[in-house]
């Protein structure tokens, strides 16, 4: 049985029947075809689902899409604005705060929900605040530095 | 990973979330969905229908009355309990135990009412809610009933909630002057979960002696372990380092110890020890203000 639900997904309205299981990362992913968000485990700890809910840093693959209904969703693909990366994925950028990237747009929308209550972390904040993201190549070196000029930059 | 078929029922109030918990015995309550959809995920949980109550009004939010008690609504998060300056106020020990759950996108989506109705008990919420005396507020097909944080864990996930009901408000009496609180975790380094968490409370008499203590432990035993021989020795004593762990050391009981994979009983027996320590000397040092 399908449950109609209405959901904003990077500013735009979205309609659709889904069925209650549909996981939310599948309805992003699979459904909407937006498949910059990323699954790194079966267990509800890798953070590579990571989306923005309401303003908030959630799990999508720990979220079902019905759960979702009346939301709003940004993802990766929403992030930029204009055509203009936004600061934090200019940090990451800048400060190569990546390798493989599986980990990235889950870890730079965790970064965003950071910085919005921690404007200027520091490192002991930044690495507690990405706890929920975990990485396989870069031994967060880089991403720390990557958050740490973003946050400046958005300061100024 | 996806998990099996069931009906989504998304009631408005928790009257209509126990009618329905009535009409359909198989089915489960859906709160912040942190324990309940990783299990169906991996097929450990297989519910024929899910009831979604993350929406009732009435069962969000953080009231404080003026005797100083909080009224926490089941499904409030572990965020909103971790940053609520009325909660830090009044009960700082439960805020700085919801700070340390998980991550912070499991903090946003995980509740309260579900982090205490699953009984983990690597969970770090069971024995903070029994240190701070908690009343648990449940609702059921016969009404509402109030159940003492002691008497609600019975043993591995396993509390005293009986089918059809649901757990509403968790009521949490301030601490008074002169008290001070620490919440202590050693946590598995993979998944986060305590190995062992210690909830202590100190209260100080004028004279800075010992006029009440408290001193519970999550992780160590199939149920939130209350080390109230601890608590006993320690009343009138001048608190000192010495006096502490004199108390620890001679009074400390693990009931039934658990042992898995991760670490032994003997060794989770130890590390009761030696967080309990730190519990009770940083709630001593915050006491003393
Ligand atoms: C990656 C990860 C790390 C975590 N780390 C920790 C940690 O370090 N410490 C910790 O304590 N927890 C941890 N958790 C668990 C987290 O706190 C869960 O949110 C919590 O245990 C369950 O709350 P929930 O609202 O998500 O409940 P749900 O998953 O929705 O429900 C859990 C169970 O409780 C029942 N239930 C829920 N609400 C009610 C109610 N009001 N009345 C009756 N029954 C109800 C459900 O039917 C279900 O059986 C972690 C979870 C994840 C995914
Ligand atoms: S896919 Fe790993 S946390 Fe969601
Ligand atoms: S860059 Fe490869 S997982 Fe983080």
């Amino acid at each position: 049985m399908g449950v109609p639900i209405q959901l904003e997904v990077n500013g735009q309205t979205v309609r659709q029947e889904v069925e209650p299981r549909l996981l939310l990362v599948h309805f992003l992913r699979d459904v909407l075809g937006l498949t910059g968000t990323k699954i790194g485990c079966d267990t509800s700890q890798c953070g590579a689902c990571t989306v923005l809910m309401d303003g908030h840093a959630v799990k999508s693959c720990t979220v079902l899409a019905v759960q979702a209904d009346g939301s709003s969703i940004t993802t990766i693909e929403g992030l930029a604005q204009d055509g203009k990366y936004h600061p934090v994925q200019e940090a990451f950028w800048e400060a190569h705060g990546l390798q493989c990237g599986y980990c990235t747009p889950g870890m730079i929308l965790s970064v965003v929900d950071l910085l919005e209550s921690h404007p200027s972390p520091s490192e002991a904040e930044i690495r507690e605040g990405l706890e929920g993201n975990l990485c396989r190549c870069t031994g967060y070196h880089n991403i720390v530095r990557a958050v740490q000029i973003a946050a400046e930059a958005m300061g100024k | 990973m996806i998990p099996p078929k069931f009906d989504y029922h998304r009631p408005t109030s928790v009257q209509e979330a126990v009618q329905l918990l009535q009409s359909s015995p198989e089915a489960k309550v859906l709160a912040g969905g942190h324990s309940l959809i990783p299990l169906m995920k991996l097929r450990l949980a297989a519910p024929a229908a899910v009831i979604d109550i993350g929406r009732i009004p009435d069962l969000r939010g953080i009231q404080a009355l003026d005797s100083g008690e909080l009224r926490i609504g089941a499904c409030t998060t572990h965020h909103e309990i971790a940053t609520s300056q009325a909660v830090q106020r009044a009960a700082p020990l439960l805020a700085e135990a919801a700070a340390q759950i998980g991550d912070r996108q499991v903090r946003y989506r995980g509740t309260i009412g579900g982090n205490l109705a699953h009984a983990d008990p690597a969970s770090d919420l069971p024995a903070v809610v029994v240190a701070l005396n908690a009343t648990l507020q449940a609702e059921g097909p016969q009404g509402s009933r109030s159940i003492p944080a002691a008497e609600f864990f019975v043993d591995l996930m396993t509390t005293t909630l009986q089918p059809g009901e649901i757990l509403t408000q968790i009521r949490v009496p301030a601490l008074g002057q002169g008290t001070g609180s620490c919440y202590l975790k050693f946590e598995h380094p993979a998944s986060g979960y305590a190995l062992c968490g210690a909830a202590a409370i100190v209260s100080l008499n004028p004279d800075g002696s010992c006029a009440q203590a408290r001193l519970c432990f999550n992780g160590v035993s199939a149920r939130p372990v209350d080390a109230a021989a601890v608590a006993q020795a320690l009343v009138g004593s001048d608190l000192s380092d010495g006096a502490i762990d004199a108390a620890v050391e001679d009074h400390l009981r693990v009931p039934d110890p658990v042992g898995d994979i991760h670490a032994s009983a003997s060794y989770r027996q130890e590390l009761a020890k030696a967080l309990g320590k730190r519990a009770l000397k940083a709630a001593r040092d915050r006491a003393r203000g």
